[in-house]
């Protein structure tokens, strides 16, 4: 149907409620977002479907849902039955049988599968995700419908108010209005920077120009972040309400999404998502009867890292390289096409629906004071839950990795948390009490980027992690400007001398000077952020790198060629399981005395220290 | 003009409204730095030389593009600009091939200027892995050794916004970034036209044209050989840049004296034959004009020109003159009467034109440019190329006297001499159009509204009864316009000249390369146009119908413009040219 008008809206939220509440009495969810399907999600769909057929069952919706925020879980299934004590049951790690029994032990006997569910085994037998310690702390304002609605069905969006945001805005808010509300609710650019949108969106409003562009950056590069995929893949009308919102606030009438083609999942369901709302006239001309009219592209990246910078993704929408421009002009003035262009990742649209509803002075009571409202994270590294979370702005790191997180696997011991991703910085341990917001993280060195944060412990070689991240920028830079193409590979070089044991002091000294050049001296951003990982390592663990270079020891245990592999031999029994296993005979001693490993010989590929049950090899 | 005010190190100064810093400073009489800024031209702010301070800026400012903003204060010379100027030089030096002392520009390259400005003392500091690239020479004209390119991407910005051609660019990213064709393709297998413009834009040793002088050492040494040079009009608007001197120095005696201490066994004039692709031209035209032949009619004498209309507009060869190019017509006609006068085998003449072009290298070797069964032009060196003879040979070319070109071809008219710079064609071509049709001398002759070095030039003159509308384009970006407006309908004109290289062949691919530094500040083209009409002006004989030299070789030997003899020597064929070759 066609949505002529705010009246139109509410009958068709109020219709798709009344049919929801009735499918709804007994709903399963299955992530399907590609975290759930690359774990196998499909196939327990397949099954669940499959089970309900063969027993009959009636009146059971089983719809798919985005993600629903837990990695380390998937396949997640839950299972949502209303009026009853336990409504909620979440069913983790889950395959085909397991699906089927589900389905003859809840659904069909009433009885919750108690092995499956997310506490199975644990002290306090927790059945529902909304329990744990990982949910509890949580605010999810982006993430609201990720794992909740099925992306693809425009009705479920609308019946959680979906699409209210724009109609209030069409309604009786004029331009700026809207952008005053922005502008006091205190949302900040998720993707990177944390520019004030409200600012942002005033600049290009106040721009006198014949067309304007609204953009929305789904080109979501930083390795271990994946918010911007998982909103997409689960809530993709949000984005698409949010543009539109944009194109009003600003005076546009086109917008595009500018996705990586390595989301096949989030592009097909923002494809699906465009579709609908043009055919409901929630996109297109004169929407909701307004006058307004706002139509939406999508543009497949090719996956440079650097098409997040918003010159160069403006640069590679037009069809050229994607390449930065300096800046000013800011796309703000002229931007795509030449023409004045707001830019906006997905994380900050996702926001900005909840922000219309709600009121500035919702938003702005969540957070610091500074940074306003909540921030996604995905949580990775050596951290026990991987996912996705969104937090108030202003938690601290400690209570993120250890209560959210669940900790350090292993028993081992925190060293630090890499926040911004390859354009971060790594925080230690001694600043795990810090409460993370905008400033606070530029000032110890890192910064919020879009929100990737990598957990790291004991075993962490800094040096190596640092030696990772910049490999990755060298990797990704444009090539354009000589101290981020050529510089960042001179870091690198160092870097390699450094753990490979051929550093020299000096090496220090150099590796500071060419990333405060590199810093200062790029075009971009990506050139200004890439020296981050190892001035905030080179700062909070200098000992590390001075260690590396004057010792020729790697702490960790990490950079290869500064460990020498040793047996105990108080340790050791004389097994011989070692000497067998060492592929380059370096291993010598006979059975049931103590062996030697011939430093001269061994290729440090660990296998002995794998192979031996005593505990008798170690590496220094 | 409205006025802002700035500070810069520290004293107050006025800047024009809407000026970068850059030109601000300049404003001030303060030098910043740049080398990938190219005024208009290419303006990525990339090569970060030019970064100075600005007070409250997070970084470093790209002074070239950040504009000048009302109380800016700026700094040029702190040790933090100093510092960032330095690495980038260093990081750029860790990263090129640094065989300065036999390169092609050393003591004339921008990046070892700056590195010696700005002290760079250890050409080493930031040692490591440098990209190994081979050297691209498969066409006729041109070698790029991207072991020397600082991917300041001038060559790319001349190629795509000056020419717009857009044969190069870069490929591959980061670290392994470098100049190329797409795919990788060779220069020979793209739609390339030869200008040159790219060589003019590098800074560095990165491109030049391929080298043609050993040949010529070689036949002057080689007793059986008779080698003669001819120089083409713009030559001598330029030579002295070579030498130091000021553009626009008008050196005709100095070249001519220098091309005889080198030892060619003729020195003869261009401009003469650039008379005779007039005579040629001008009876085309009218026989075109009358006879309802194809209109309008579009010189040919630059090869660059003729390659981009081969390539990009095939639809208009048959709107292209059929006369050879006045290099092409000095050989065709040396050959053959002037050998035979001799008595010479053309096989045993090794002519060479000095040409401010490198389309010319690849010209000929074109096909239907043998009018005697050999080559008519043997060797084609650039300005540069001579330049270089001339100081290999250690002749002190400012000290030379002036010396006049040897006989017979010794006198080119005014016509002739403007042939080098944009319009010069055409007027050149009016003069003795206009005189033939009318039949009476003509009062004035020059054609200001023809001159000057705006792309696109239109006017419209009667002669005689005749109305000819003409226009004049140079640059292959403004062939494009005009090619597209006759295409449309929207221009009617029967007459247009046009030339491959912005502003004519006084700002060749083939010309001496000023730095960026001269040249974004300087008006080269102008400058160098005003010696040619300078020099027509004071000449007696001023229209190519009126030179003896060319009277006696119609009387003597080629009988009618346009007759049988003169379409066998002196006229030419094209072709269309695919521009995906593989």
């Amino acid at each position: 149907m066609k949505i002529n008008n705010l009246a139109d809206l509410n009958a068709l939220k109020e219709e798709a409620n009344k049919r929801l509440e009735v499918k709804w009495k007994t709903k399963i969810v299955v992530g399907m977002a590609t975290c759930g399907m690359a774990a196998g999600a499909t196939p327990v769909m397949n099954a669940l479907k499959e089970e309900i057929a063969a027993g009959k069952l009636e009146n059971i919706e089983v719809s798919q849902v985005g993600c629903i925020g837990l990695c380390e879980y998937e396949p997640i299934i839950e299972v949502f039955e209303e009026g009853k004590e336990n409504n909620r049951v979440t069913y983790v790690k889950m395959d085909a049988e397991k699906a089927k029994e589900v389905i003859k032990t809840h659904i069909a006997g009433g009885k919750i599968a108690e092995a499956y569910t997310i506490g199975a085994g644990g002290e306090d037998n927790i059945s529902s995700i909304e329990n744990t310690q990982f949910y509890k702390h949580q605010q999810r304002i982006s993430l609201r419908n990720c794992g909740v609605i099925d992306p693809e069905n425009i009705e479920d969006y609308i019946a959680g108010d979906g699409y209210f945001a724009l109609a209030k805005v069409l309604n009786g808010m004029s331009r700026e209005d809207v952008i005053k509300l922005l502008k006091d609710s205190g949302l900040r650019g998720r993707g990177g920077g944390g520019f004030p949108t409200g600012l942002k969106w005033e600049f290009a409003f106040k721009q006198d120009s014949d067309k304007k562009y609204v953009c929305c950056n789904a080109d979501e590069g930083d390795p271990g972040a994946f918010m911007d995929r998982s909103i997409l893949e689960g809530d993709p009308h949000s984005v698409v309400e949010a543009m539109a919102i944009a194109g009003y606030a600003v005076g546009s009438d086109e917008g595009y999404i500018y996705i990586r083609a390595e989301y096949p999942v989030a592009v097909k369901r923002l494809g699906i998502a465009i579709d609908q709302a043009k055919k409901m006239g929630l996109l297109g001309k004169d929407i909701m009867g307004s006058g307004f009219n706002f139509d939406l592209e999508i543009r497949l990246g090719a996956g440079a890292f650097v098409c997040g910078e918003e010159t160069a993704l403006i640069t590679s929408i037009e069809g050229n390289r994607g390449e930065p421009r300096p800046r000013p002009p800011f796309p703000a003035v002229k931007g795509l096409f030449g023409k004045p262009t707001i830019l906006n990742n997905v994380e900050t649209y996702a926001n900005i629906g909840q922000i219309i509803l709600n009121g500035a002075d919702w938003f702005s009571g969540l957070g610091t004071e500074k940074s306003k409202g909540t921030k996604v994270f995905a949580l990775g590294g050596k951290i026990t839950n991987t996912g996705l979370v969104e937090i108030p702005m202003g938690m601290t790191l400690r209570k993120v990795v250890g209560e959210i997180g669940g900790g350090i696997p292993n028993g081992k011991k925190f060293k630090a948390a890499q926040t911004g991703g390859p354009s971060g910085g790594c925080i230690p341990a001694s600043l795990f009490d810090t409460p993370i917001d905008y400033d606070n993280l530029t000032a110890i060195g890192s910064m919020m980027g879009s929100g990737g944060l990598i957990v790291m412990d004991e075993d962490t070689c800094m040096v190596d992690i640092a030696k990772y991240f910049l490999d990755f920028t060298v990797d990704e830079s444009c090539g354009k400007c000589g101290p981020c193409r050529i510089g960042t590979k001179r870091m690198y070089e160092l870097l390699e001398k450094i753990t490979s044991g051929n550093g020299e002091e000096e090496d220090l000294d150099k590796l500071e000077e060419l990333g405060a050049h590199i810093k200062s001296a790029s075009l971009c951003g990506l050139g200004q952020t890439a020296p981050n990982p190892v001035l905030s390592t080179m700062k909070y663990f200098r000992d590390e790198y001075i260690s590396h270079v004057k010792d020729k020891k790697c702490a960790a245990g990490v950079c290869k060629s500064l460990l020498s592999y040793i047996i105990l031999e108080d340790k050791c029994i004389g097994c011989t399981a070692c000497k067998k296993v060492c592929p380059t005979e370096a291993i010598s001693g006979e059975r049931k005395e103590a062996h030697a490993i011939d430093q001269s010989k061994c290729i440090k590929c660990d296998a002995c220290v794998q192979k031996c049950k005593f505990g008798a090899i170690i590496k220094r | 003009m409205e006025k802002i005010n700035v500070k810069i190190n520290g004293r107050d100064y006025g800047a024009a409204k809407n000026s970068t810093i850059l030109e601000a400073c300049r404003e001030a009489s303060v030098e910043v730095p740049t080398l990938c800024y190219m005024k208009g031209v290419n303006e990525p702010g990339s090569c970060r030389i030019c970064l100075v301070e600005v007070k409250g800026a997070r970084s470093l400012v790209a002074a070239c593009v950040a504009p000048a903003n009302e109380g800016m204060e700026i700094f040029t010379n702190t040790k933090a600009v100093q510092k960032a100027r330095k690495i980038n030089l260093e990081l750029i030096l860790s990263d090129h091939k640094k065989d300065c002392l036999s390169c092609i520009r050393n003591q004339n390259c921008e990046l070892q200027k700056m590195c010696k400005d700005f002290s760079v003392d250890d050409e080493n500091y930031f040692k490591g892995d440098r990209n190994e690239y081979k050297t691209e020479g498969s066409t006729e004209y041109l070698v790029r050794d991207n072991n020397k390119c600082i991917l300041c991407r001038r060559c790319v910005a001349a190629c795509e916004k000056l020419q717009d051609i857009s044969v190069i660019g870069a490929n591959d990213r980061g670290f392994s970034t470098h100049i190329g064709c797409a795919f990788e393709m060779d220069l020979s297998d793209v739609a390339c036209v030869g200008c040159g413009q790219c060589i003019v834009a590098c800074p560095t040793g990165a491109l030049s044209e391929k080298d043609d002088t050993r040949q010529i050492w070689e036949a002057i040494e080689d007793p059986s050989k008779h080698v003669v040079v001819c120089a083409a009009p713009s030559i001598r608007a330029t030579l002295g840049e070579c030498f130091g001197m000021e553009p626009g120095s008008f050196v005709e005696g100095k070249m001519v004296a220098a091309l005889k201490r080198l030892g060619f066994d003729g020195v003869y004039d261009m401009n003469m034959t650039a008379d005779l692709t007039i005579m040629e031209e001008a009876n085309e035209l009218i026989d075109r004009i009358k006879n309802n032949g194809r209109l309008p009619l579009i010189t040919s004498c630059s090869p660059g020109w003729i390659q981009y209309c081969e390539y990009y507009y095939p639809e208009f060869t048959e709107n292209l003159s059929t006369c050879k190019s006045p290099q092409q017509m000095f050989g065709a006609v040396y050959k053959s009467y002037y050998a035979k006068k001799k008595n010479l085998d053309p096989k045993d003449v090794f002519v060479v034109s000095v040409i401010p072009c490198t389309a010319k290298k690849f010209e000929i070797a074109r096909d239907g440019q043998s009018a005697n069964g050999v080559r008519d032009v043997d060797a084609a060196v650039t300005t540069r190329e001579l330049g270089r003879m001339i100081t290999k040979a250690g002749i002190n070319f400012n000290n030379l006297p002036d010396e006049k070109f040897d006989s017979p071809i010794e006198t080119g008219s005014g016509a002739g001499m403007i042939f080098g710079a944009t319009g010069g064609v055409m007027e050149a071509a009016l003069r003795t159009a206009a005189e033939t049709i009318m039949g009476e001398p003509l009062e004035k002759l020059d054609f200001e509204e023809v001159r000057g070095i705006e792309g696109v030039k239109k006017a419209a003159y009667k002669l005689g009864d005749l109305e000819v509308k003409v226009a004049v384009a140079s640059g292959t970006a403004n062939a494009k316009k005009i090619l597209e407006a006759v295409k449309s309908g929207e221009l009617d004109v029967q007459f247009v000249e046009i030339m491959g290289c912005p502003g004519g062949c006084i700002n060749g691919g083939g010309q001496p390369v000023q730095p960026m530094s001269v040249r974004n500040f300087t008006d080269l083209k102008t400058a160098r146009s005003k010696a040619l009409y300078d020099a027509d002006a004071k000449l007696k004989v001023r229209k190519s119908h009126e030179n003896p030299v060319i009277k006696e070789l119609y009387d003597n030997y080629l009988g009618e413009p346009g007759g049988e003899k003169a379409h066998h020597l002196l006229h030419t064929h094209y072709t269309k040219r695919n521009k995906y070759k593989k």
